[in-house]
């Protein structure tokens, strides 16, 4: 087992900047994502861009070509990054070392470090409308992604349904490469914008963000694709795949034909890693899902484990990068390291940075709020994927005395397939808080229990082997 | 299903998905590069036997699983395409652990 000071899972922004800043501090760093490249959600594939397609960078902005340059300090930075690495197990003992175990290129490996940093960033929150199983819908990140990392879009009739700055700026990156939208379904619900306006103040002091929110949205309304307001009641409909989405908007009833829609409700927190290591989390209202509970350092409430970036509350790329050297320049305080003038000078001056990159949250929050809709559920919709649990099965759980949703869980098998309850989880804990008139927070999470990913019985037998 | 934008340089590279041919180009995801062949279908599900494909494309929803090179459960969206690799349809639970890996209490 290899053994290092600070071990930071994801090579995101958040990931890389605080590798970094440990690097400069003189800390023995590893990086592990399960990415084939560094990146993060953001910034995938930016290396492979810029060297291979630069024709690509010109379509997806001038904040994705940003990464490049933190993408290249952190290659240069002597941290050891290990791509393609999926953490399957994180354990933190009372005292002494964590240890990471995860599964690369079929083998087992395990690293022990003194402080880690989770960096996992976030997801998006699953949008389980009738019919999103059908093949032919993905999220709006899902599309982004192959985009980014194979120059791929969707096949046409393309719709875009849902709301939230991911939406807009995917939208914007279509048309900017030439990709036709044939319509996007707006779910935001009427009066969000005004809704928003008191945290305008504090917003200024984001104003970059402000205004390129601003040209996202007047690009697409001036762009003539066709637009769908206060949509409600999607349905994805066909036989063995998409064939046409019906809904409900402001102009009534409608049913397009279509062969590829994208859903898209916002990002939350990634929890697999936070809740395995038995943090504490707190309800987010503004942004209906968990977080871990963290201090000014980014520190959870287990000693020596940090969270920076989007899987601590949704922040954005350049909170990620600032949070990330926040917590890498507490470890090193911590942990003694030699190169650190004015360590806490520095922490200072990021923590005022981050404290500006998240002014405007407030606003987008109001402007984009979370679907309430979720939590209503009580139909035959697919909620659990994997086990094919629906909504009004969640009801029957509920009516039949299941408190939370780990007697959901023994009853429907709810969040035991492989994905472990990353699509069901926060529908679960919404539907029965819904159902029993209590507050999410009373309701509580899956219990995540390692292996956090399928692992393979060859991968078993070679953690044995381990030393 | 995928198209792809023109001037996308990259290597080619050849795989087989049950046992069919399938051109890729370096870089690609086993995913993406099975939708953008034209398969709409990655895997079975193991309770309705109903058809999937990937959601996420960055390895949360596990709709992408299929078997590479004999090993069942890997995520295609994660996996990079390879020269001569074997892809099949995940058809139902592969029974391995990792997926009952985690009891209620
Ligand atoms: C699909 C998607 C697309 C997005 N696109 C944009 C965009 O274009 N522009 C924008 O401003 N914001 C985007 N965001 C928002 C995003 O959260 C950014 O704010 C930013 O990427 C957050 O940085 P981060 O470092 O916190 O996490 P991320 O960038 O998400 O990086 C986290 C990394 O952790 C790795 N990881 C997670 N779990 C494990 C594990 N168990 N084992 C190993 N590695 C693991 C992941 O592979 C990932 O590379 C996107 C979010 C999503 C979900
Ligand atoms: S497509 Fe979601 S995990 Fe691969």
């Amino acid at each position: 087992m290899i053994r290092t000071d600070l071990a930071i899972i994801g090579a995101g922004p958040a990931g890389m900047s605080a590798a970094v800043a440990a690097r400069e501090a003189g800390l023995d760093v590893i990086v592990v994502d399960e990415q084939p490249a560094a990146g993060g959600q953001i910034w995938r594939a930016i290396e492979r861009n810029a060297r291979l397609r630069p024709g690509n960078l010109a379509f997806l902005g001038e904040d994705y070509v940003k990464g490049a340059e933190l993408a290249a300090r952190f290659a240069a930075s002597g941290a050891q990054h290990w791509p393609g690495s999926t953490v399957w197990h994180v354990e933190s003992p009372e005292d002494g070392d964590k240890t990471v175990t995860l599964a690369w290129d079929g083998a087992t490996r395990q690293v022990r470090c003194g402080a880690l940093l989770i960096a996992s960033g976030a997801m998006e929150r699953p949008v389980p409308v009738p019919g999103w199983t059908l093949p032919g819908v993905m999220t709006v990140g899902a599309a982004q992604t192959v985009l980014k990392s194979s120059g791929l879009f969707p096949e046409a009739p393309l719709l875009l349904a849902g709301s939230g700055p991911l939406l807009l700026l995917f939208a914007a990156q279509c048309l900017a490469a030439g990709i036709e939208i044939a319509a996007v379904l707006d779910t935001t619900p009427a009066g969000a914008r005004l809704r928003g306006l008191p945290h305008l103040p504090k917003a200024l002091l984001g104003w970059r963000t402000l205004l390129k929110g601003r040209r996202l949205m007047r690009t697409l309304s001036r762009s003539g694709v066709r637009i769908y307001r206060e949509v409600t009641k999607i349905e994805a409909l066909g036989a063995e795949h998409l064939e046409r989405v019906r809904f409900q908007s402001v102009g009534g009833p409608a049913e397009l034909e279509t062969a590829s829609l994208l859903l898209h409700e916002g990002v939350v927190p990634n929890p697999q890693l936070t809740r395995l290591l038995r943090c504490e989390h707190r309800w987010d209202r503004a942004q209906r899902c968990f977080r871990p509970e963290l201090s000014d350092r980014g520190e959870t409430s287990v000693e020596n484990v940090f969270v920076a970036g989007d899987g601590g509350g949704i922040g954005g790329a350049m909170a990620a990068v600032h949070a990330g050297r926040i917590a890498a320049l507490e470890v090193a305080e911590r942990f003694g390291a030699v190169n650190r003038p004015n360590g806490d000078v520095e922490i200072v001056k990021a923590r005022d940075a981050l404290r500006a990159e998240l002014a405007v949250r407030p606003l987008l929050d109001a402007m984009f709020p979370p679907p309430r809709w979720i939590g209503e559920l009580d139909g035959g919709e697919v909620i659990c994927r994997c086990e094919e649990v629906t909504a009004a099965d969640v009801r029957k759980a509920a009516a039949l005395g299941a408190p939370g949703p780990n007697q959901a869980k023994a009853f429907l098998r709810a969040g035991m397939g492989p994905c472990q309850g990353r699509m069901c989880g926060l529908t679960v804990t919404e539907i029965l808080a819904d159902a029993h008139g209590k507050h999410p927070e009373e309701i509580g999470y899956y219990r995540i229990r390692p292996p956090i990913k399928p692992v393979t019985l060859g991968e078993l037998a070679a953690l044995d082997g381990a030393d | 299903m995928l198209r792809r934008l023109p001037d996308q340089s990259g290597r080619k590279v050849r795989f087989r998905f049950e046992g069919e041919p399938v051109d890729a180009l370096e870089g690609d995801s086993v995913a993406a590069a099975l939708l953008a062949a034209g398969n709409r279908i990655l895997r079975m599900t193991p309770k309705s036997g109903s058809g999937r494909a990937p959601y996420c494309m960055m390895g949360v929803c596990f709709e992408c699983l299929v078997e590479i090179d004999g090993i069942p459960n890997r995520q295609a969206c994660l996996t990079e395409v390879r020269g001569g690799m074997a892809v099949r349809r995940q058809r139902g639970a592969p029974g391995l652990p990792g997926e009952a890996g985690d009891d209620p209490d």
